[in-house]
């Protein structure tokens, strides 16, 4: 069996168990996508709708993880490019399509830059990642606060930023041909170049890849730059769909959701290999685990548990001691001539 | 020595997936002897010692220890049957003391409290047993590989090991450590342990070893007692055919004499690094073989490094192509032509997780920057070229490099530098740890190469391959660059050794 497709078997059989569970309990109308004013709609659409800033981030996480790295401060991105969207607007015309696309281009601007900072800090400077990216997790928050002045800036619902989240086109909800976008654009950008290669060796031996004569550290910065844009990116899809930019909520614990869909995807937090369709699939189970939740008529104190249930259920899949230890009673035996049963004790107790 | 067998294998068979890695071994260890498996690279040694100790369970056959049948599930239970593994590199806690170290796990107690005091008096005593003097206090990193492995060994000893197994023990030792650990392996044959001892430097297993099996392909080719097996002919077992293979790698065109007019390719002048190698003076003049030789530690490596710029000189000036060298990294290395295949190829030579064929176009695709990707039609062909050529096997360019042998994962590592055609080649220790048969083609390619033209700086521990190969020998004592040798006449191993201990007596 092809190895790639393999990493991806088990993520997507739990992805479909839970489609299964959801079809069981609701009918097929749970996946069927269905047409209301002109636009797709039905549960499964709008699981990948609402998933499409966790998407985002988690496939800048991806390459990020890839390098041996890891990105906390996304969820600080996610609030500071709402922010800057939302206030830039508000404190404009906010019907001119000129003020929505300086907003989103400025927001996305600011979040490339700290993605890059961050990168510099890690590459240049020698910081661990998960403190370098630590700062701006918890200072993140604290500029997103001073953009807004401490209020939550909420847009007019007539503004054509609002179309980024709620918007649709050619009946396909904005949000998901965005999340298709740039799942394509980053797999052109990392598999028809070299860049993904060199990332996987950066991550997979640094050492042996710096005498191998590669450019770790600009690379470095590249990962951690699109990793930023993509989290500013989402708080824009985020704060669209919403109509307003909450500093302190929007996007909280979005880091962590990333970090599991990566890891659900079959992306080692080691480094090395890494795989954004897998990553893709990691976030359609945590999007739709959280509609079963309330379809099965668990009610959303379950949520939490039930999360945690299901990623040690990925985690031990992915597991081949596990599935080694699970399948044993199923796998003839071989070897006739070979005695089945361990070490006699007498042997070992001599 | 008594002659019922400690451990009987009859008719080991093991499959992986469509390849028979042993086919029907017998193996027979009788206590108190210390017994060779022998073979390539592949032949199935690590097989053979990996069902052995539990971690893989046999497809078929038996396994008696004692007399008993039995079948390990884990090496932990192999391990509780009295069976234990010294691997190459030392299974232990550098930051523990070496008392610590001994008993970790089993320390003796004193109500709930670890009683250091007594741990502190076993542990002496247990390396008194063996000949081994140590401060049982000081940190086990504070002492050499050597004395770590002999520490790992004492444990494995006192855990009441009936059988101890050596797994390239002595790879990473000089002279004077391999003699202790010969001495150490002696003294525990005489107490009645058994030991199999796995090893590619043949004059250590006929100076220590009582009996050889030798494998081929995963099949038994027989069992030997020492005395009765010459060199050339278990040579000739190991590799199925009469090798003079090793004989054959003379130079084709005779050494040729540095021309004197010719302008050195490579020139350092007072190149040095505080507290790794002192200033030095070498040149590198093309198609021609500069071999570095020195005992471990005399810093070959460090002169490699410093010329292949994987570390920053803090003196001295490089010159190559007769344009002086500024801000001296691999990467501009690369880009000057410079290859440079590293000591250690599993840390810093290959990754692991990519394929053969990527980790072979690394060096080129690095040069090219990310944003240039080899088209993949020219990737395939490239690959392919040099996968034949070197007879890289398996020859499957999507393999995981780390799934093969030491000897195929060095010619993965000589191909990525060839493919960027350097002027300069630099090979530090690129036979170590390899199969003679992939020692032979990498030698052969040195001579070949340098004969195109190329420029070569080659490093290896074993003094005959230096001297077979090379046109001149820098060597090396205490870390400083002490003499180069460049007559015919001073190419032998005798001359090396001599130039060693006088010069360095001047010192």
């Amino acid at each position: 069996m092809n190895p790639y497709f393999k990493r991806l078997m088990w993520p997507l059989a739990v992805l479909v168990a839970l489609i299964v569970v959801n079809i069981a309990v609701t009918g097929f109308d749970f996946i069927i996508p269905s047409v209301h004013d002109g636009r797709l709609g039905g549960a499964f659409v709008n699981i990948l709708r609402r998933s499409a800033p966790l998407l985002l981030i988690a496939l800048g996480m991806t390459l990020v993880i890839a390098t041996k790295g890891i990105d906390l401060s996304v969820g600080a991105v996610y609030a500071i490019g709402a922010a800057i969207g939302a206030q830039y607007i508000l404190d404009r015309d906010q019907s001119s399509l000129v003020v929505v696309f300086t907003a989103i281009g400025l927001a996305l601007l600011v979040a490339a830059v700290i993605g890059a900072w961050n990168g510099t800090m890690v590459a240049y400077f020698g910081v661990q990642p998960i403190v370098a990216t630590l700062i701006l997790m918890i200072a993140g928050r604290g500029i997103a606060q001073l953009i807004t002045g401490g209020q939550i800036p909420s847009v007019s619902d007539t503004t054509p930023f609002v179309e980024l989240g709620r918007g649709a086109v050619a009946t396909v909800p904005v949000p998901i041909i965005i999340g298709i976008a740039v799942f394509a654009a980053l797999v052109l950008l990392t598999r028809t170049t070299a860049l993904g290669m060199l990332l996987e060796s950066v991550g997979g031996n640094p050492e042996a890849s710096r005498l191998a004569g590669i450019r770790s550290k600009g690379i470095t910065v590249l990962v951690y730059l699109v990793c930023g844009f993509c989290a500013g990116l989402a708080g824009l899809m985020g704060a669209a769909n919403l109509g307003s930019a909450d500093a302190n909520n929007g996007g909280l614990w979005i880091e962590l959701d990333a970090i599991l869909a990566v890891v659900i995807g079959g992306t080692a937090l080691i480094g090395g290999r890494f795989f954004l369709l897998g990553t893709t699939i990691g976030v359609a189970i945590i999007g739709t685990l959280e509609v079963t939740i309330i379809n099965v008529g668990l009610s959303s104190q379950w949520q939490f548990t039930a999360k945690a249930i299901v990623v040690f259920v990925v985690a031990m899949l992915q597991s081949p001691e596990f599935r080694a230890w699970i399948l044993k009673p199923f796998r003839p035996r071989r070897a006739p001539d070979a005695p089945a049963e361990p070490a006699t004790e007498k042997a070992l107790a001599k | 020595m008594s002659d019922e067998p400690i451990v009987q294998m009859t008719g080991i068979t093991k499959d992986f997936t469509g390849v028979r890695a042993l086919d029907g071994v017998d193996f027979t260890l009788r206590p108190g002897e210390i017994h060779a498996v022998m073979g390539e690279n592949g032949a199935g040694k690590s097989t053979l010692i990996k069902v052995l100790t539990g971690v893989h369970s046999p497809d078929a056959g038996q396994i008696h220890l004692d007399g008993e049948p039995v079948r390990f599930a884990s090496p932990g239970h192999a391990q509780a049957g009295g069976i234990s593994t010294v691997y190459q590199e030392v299974n232990l806690t550098d930051n523990l003391s070496v008392a610590e170290n001994l008993f970790a796990g089993r320390e003796p107690r004193f109500g709930p409290f670890i009683n250091f005091r007594a741990m502190r008096r076993r542990a002496k005593e247990l390396l008194d047993g063996i000949g081994v003097d140590l401060n049982v206090a000081a940190p086990l990193s504070s002492y050499s590989i050597a004395m770590q492995q002999l520490v790992a060994i004492a444990r494995a000893v006192d855990i009441e090991a009936k059988v101890l197994i050596l797994d390239e023990p002595t790879s990473s030792l000089d002279r004077d450590e391999v003699e202790v650990l010969l001495r150490v392996m002696r003294k525990l044959a005489d107490q009645g342990t058994a030991m199999v001892f796995i090893s590619h430097f043949l004059d250590q297993v006929y100076e220590i070893c009582d009996r050889m099996t030798v494998l081929r392909n995963g099949k038994l080719v027989g069992e030997w007692s020492t005395a009765e097996l010459p060199e050339s002919e278990l040579i000739g077992h190991m590799l199925g055919r009469e090798v003079e293979a090793l004989d054959a790698i003379e130079r084709e065109s005779s050494r040729r004499r540095p021309g004197d007019g010719v302008e050195p390719l490579v020139a350092a002048t007072g190149l040095g690094r505080k507290g790794s190698i002192a200033p030095f003076d070498l040149d590198i003049r093309e198609g021609e073989v500069v071999g570095l030789a020195g005992l471990l530690g005399s810093g070959r490596t460090e002169t490699a490094r410093l010329i292949a710029g994987a570390d920053r000189s803090d003196s001295g000036a490089l010159a190559f192509g007769g344009v002086e060298v500024k801000g001296h990294n691999p990467r501009t290395a690369a880009a000057r032509g410079i290859g440079f295949c590293p000591e250690n190829r599993k840390t810093e030579g290959l990754v692991g997780d990519l394929t053969i064929a990527e980790n072979m176009i690394l060096a080129m695709q690095a040069s090219r920057g990310w944003a240039r990707a080899i088209p993949p039609v020219r990737r395939a062909e490239l690959v392919a070229d040099f996968i034949d050529k070197l007879d890289i096997r398996p020859a499957n360019p999507d393999l995981p490099v780390k799934n093969l042998s030491g000897g195929n994962q060095q010619k993965v590592l000589l191909a990525r530098w060839m493919l960027i055609q350097p002027r300069l080649l630099i090979l530090d220790e690129p036979t170590r740890g390899i199969d003679i048969g992939a020692k032979a083609d990498i030698q052969r390619l040195v001579a070949e190469l340098s004969g195109e033209g190329m420029a070569v700086l080659f490093i290896s521990a074993e003094l005959d391959e230096v001297t077979r190969l090379s046109d001149r020998i820098g060597v090396l004592r205490d870390r400083e660059l002490i003499d180069i040798l460049h007559e015919e006449s001073d190419m032998t191993t005798e001359r090396i050794v001599d130039t060693i201990v006088t010069k360095g007596g001047e010192q």
